[in-house]
């Protein structure tokens, strides 16, 4: 790709976009800047973005003495972990029998999954809640995992995937030997890597970030996810120890900030794939 | 005892009736070629022989044993599809291995790591890439093995999906227009390449093509299917010169055969009838000339039936297509270049078809007895 010459055009939209950059990463930045600074210059009235005194050490060591980072990772890791497994492994034989199966009931499973992606989270939280209540699921791992783990959604990016394999592809398959089970472990997830990698990269984007159900069903700081440890220091600290606060922060934010980083091109392919952007 | 075969089977797609009783048996090593136009039904059928598709009526059975409700995993066949359906994400080695991989390992021998570590499973292992090798090799595909089929050109691709179909003996393969995708010149070839296989292997085929000449060239018998019907299967050379139907005719042989409306005279000579047709009487018949038995006549002034409207140089022959002057309608003779010499276009001709190539068929399509030598209708013409 050689670089055209800086037209005007050109100029005005790298510019506009730059604006617009700058405006989304100024926060995390701030938090950044935030973390860096003794307490003092946090409450300071002048805006500076970099600190007199670098406090980042100080800071880290701060929270890392009052949060338990180290519990809320894994904490994390585990509940994304889980949810991310189970919603593939249900949603894509779930996926492959309405794209490719001809059944009975495939047109009223199509409009349950529409009807599924129409209700959030938010309108079943309180009859989820209750029930968990009941079943002694308050305070654990099943119930932080159990509501998330059928995906309407990665039931829809996997429909959208599979339809387009070719039946030639299923048919040759089955001639083969396979039974539906094999054409699925072996010829259709294998075929799917994109879509499984953009699937995980959302559901584990907004399951770790995720505040509202952890906030219902956990009390219990030994199982509590990463922002709603953070949720829970906030409050409890009354909020005045904001270097503390943001360095935590800056270390749970981190490993989704890495694995951006890493895996940078697939997670625009991903995107780009689901036509959401 | 037939190797395969297919009896009255009926398949419809909601109210739209797309087999209508469809009898084919193939005897053991025979290579039947299904053809006919596209959305004529022998897509469907096949699906059926290969127990992709359940038939509504009728019967599948393979040496003898009925496998009409068997589905397509248990029954003994390979299929090579038009789009070769080749796994994208296995390498050219692999694709092939898989059938044997599925049939004669076990599911823990089948594990991607563990599984050579199962008793048995190294030997099956070894036993399988041999067999992958030689199968390899009588294709001269082997230096592809560890491609991936995105790797590949059309060509090869086609030989590697040819390659796992014959990897293990299948009692029967399926094939469904696996040249189309080909290029010309290389479609002739592999027409003879799989005549060759089918030669050395001894396995009924089943062999699905739109492509008359496919057909004709390649098949042991070729059954022509038009409508959801057979209309009728039998030797390359029966289906050519002896076509049951009129559809068969017009279907088969390139250029088209020449349909002219005529009529059986008295004696029961067929008679071209230049003139546009009168009403459909009893006598009135549709006749068929292929373009080798027309015969044109540079005629004097008595008789001119027909003009020159274009002709086609072919090199070893020539394309003259006519207008018939009563109908308006278009005949095609094929003749040498010599024969077409004195042929310009507008050039005032007569019809001359050889004696006893006429054809003719009723009003429904079905083919009349052999008419006496054709002969133009005397006075019809201007």
């Amino acid at each position: 790709m050689s670089a055209p010459a800086l037209s005007a055009g050109r100029a005005l939209r790298l510019a506009a976009l730059s604006a617009a950059a700058l405006v989304t990463v100024a926060p995390y930045l701030w938090m950044v800047s935030v973390a860096s600074k003794p307490r003092d210059e946090i409450f300071s009235s002048s805006l500076r973005l970099l600190p007199h005194r670098w406090a980042l050490l100080d800071n880290l060591r701060e929270a890392f003495h009052r949060v338990p980072i180290g519990t809320l990772l894994i904490n994390g890791a585990v509940v994304c972990g889980a949810i991310l497994v189970i919603q593939v492994a249900v949603a894509i034989p779930c996926a492959y029998a309405m794209a490719k199966l001809r059944f009975g009931a495939a047109r009223l499973m199509m409009g349950l999954v529409l009807l599924g992606l129409l209700v959030p989270i938010h309108a079943t939280a309180l009859p989820l809640y209750v029930a968990f209540r009941r079943l002694d699921l308050v305070n654990t791992y099943t119930g932080l995992v159990a509501p998330f783990s059928v995906s309407v959604f990665g039931i829809f990016l996997f429909l959208q995937f599979f339809r387009a394999l070719p039946d030639d592809l299923l048919d040759a398959a089955r001639l083969d030997g396979m039974s539906e089970a094999g054409i699925v472990a072996r010829v259709v997830v294998p075929n799917s890597w994109p879509a499984v990698t953009a699937f995980a990269i959302f559901s584990v984007v907004a399951h770790w970030n995720d505040l509202f159900w952890p906030l219902i069903v956990v009390t219990d700081n030994r199982v509590a996810t990463p922002p709603l440890g953070l949720f829970a220091f906030r409050a409890a600290e009354s909020g005045s120890d904001y270097g503390a606060l943001m360095a935590a922060t800056l270390v749970i934010t981190l490993p989704l900030v890495l694995a951006f980083l890493f895996a940078q091109r697939r997670f625009v392919e991903g995107i780009t794939m689901t036509g959401l952007k | 005892m037939s190797a395969f075969a297919l009896r009255d089977i009926a398949k419809a797609h909601g109210a739209q009736a797309v087999l209508k009783g469809v009898t084919i048996e193939a005897a053991e090593g025979e290579f039947i070629a299904l053809v006919g136009p596209s959305g004529c039904g022998k897509s469907t059928l096949l699906r059926i022989a290969a127990g992709l598709d359940r038939p509504d009526a009728g019967t599948v059975s393979m040496s003898g044993r009925d496998v009409t409700a068997v589905p397509a995993a248990g029954r003994d066949v390979a299929m090579v599809f038009q789009s070769y359906a080749l796994y994208p994400h296995l390498t050219a080695g692999q694709n092939i291995a898989v059938p044997l991989a599925m049939r004669e390992l076990s599911g823990a021998q089948r594990m991607p790591l563990l599984g050579p570590l199962v008793p048995g499973g190294r030997a099956r292992r070894a036993d399988i890439a041999r067999r992958v090798a030689a199968t390899a090799a009588s294709l001269r595909i082997d230096g592809l093995l560890d491609r991936k089929p995105g790797q590949m050109s059309g060509g090869q691709r086609q030989r590697v999906a040819l390659a796992r179909a014959m990897v293990r003996q299948p009692g029967a393969f399926l094939m469904d227009e696996p040249l189309s995708n080909l290029d010309a010149n290389l479609r002739v070839h592999a027409r003879g390449e799989i005549v060759e296989l089918h030669r050395r292997a001894g396995v009924p085929t089943l062999y699905v093509t739109h492509d008359q000449a496919e057909a004709l060239s390649m098949a042991d018998r070729v059954a022509v299917m038009i409508g959801g019907t057979l209309l009728q299967i039998g030797t390359p050379q029966a289906i050519y010169d002896d076509p049951a139907h009129v559809e068969v005719a017009r279907f088969v042989g390139n250029p088209r055969i020449n349909l002219l409306p005529g009529r059986l005279a008295a004696d029961g000579a067929a008679v071209l009838a230049p003139a546009a047709p009168q009403e459909a009487g009893p006598g009135s018949v549709t006749l068929g000339i292929r373009p080798e038995a027309l015969g044109l006549r540079a005629c004097g002034p008595e008789v001119a039936a027909a003009a020159v409207s274009r002709l086609e140089f072919l090199g070893s022959e020539v394309l003259v297509f006519v207008r018939l002057a009563g109908s308006g309608e278009e005949a095609v003779a094929k003749m040498s270049p010599a024969a077409a010499a004195g042929l310009r276009p507008g050039c005032p001709v007569a019809l001359a078809p050889a004696p006893g190539a006429a054809l003719a068929f009723a009003a429904d399509g079905a083919r009349l007895p052999a008419p006496a030598p054709a002969r133009i209708a005397a006075g019809a013409g201007r």
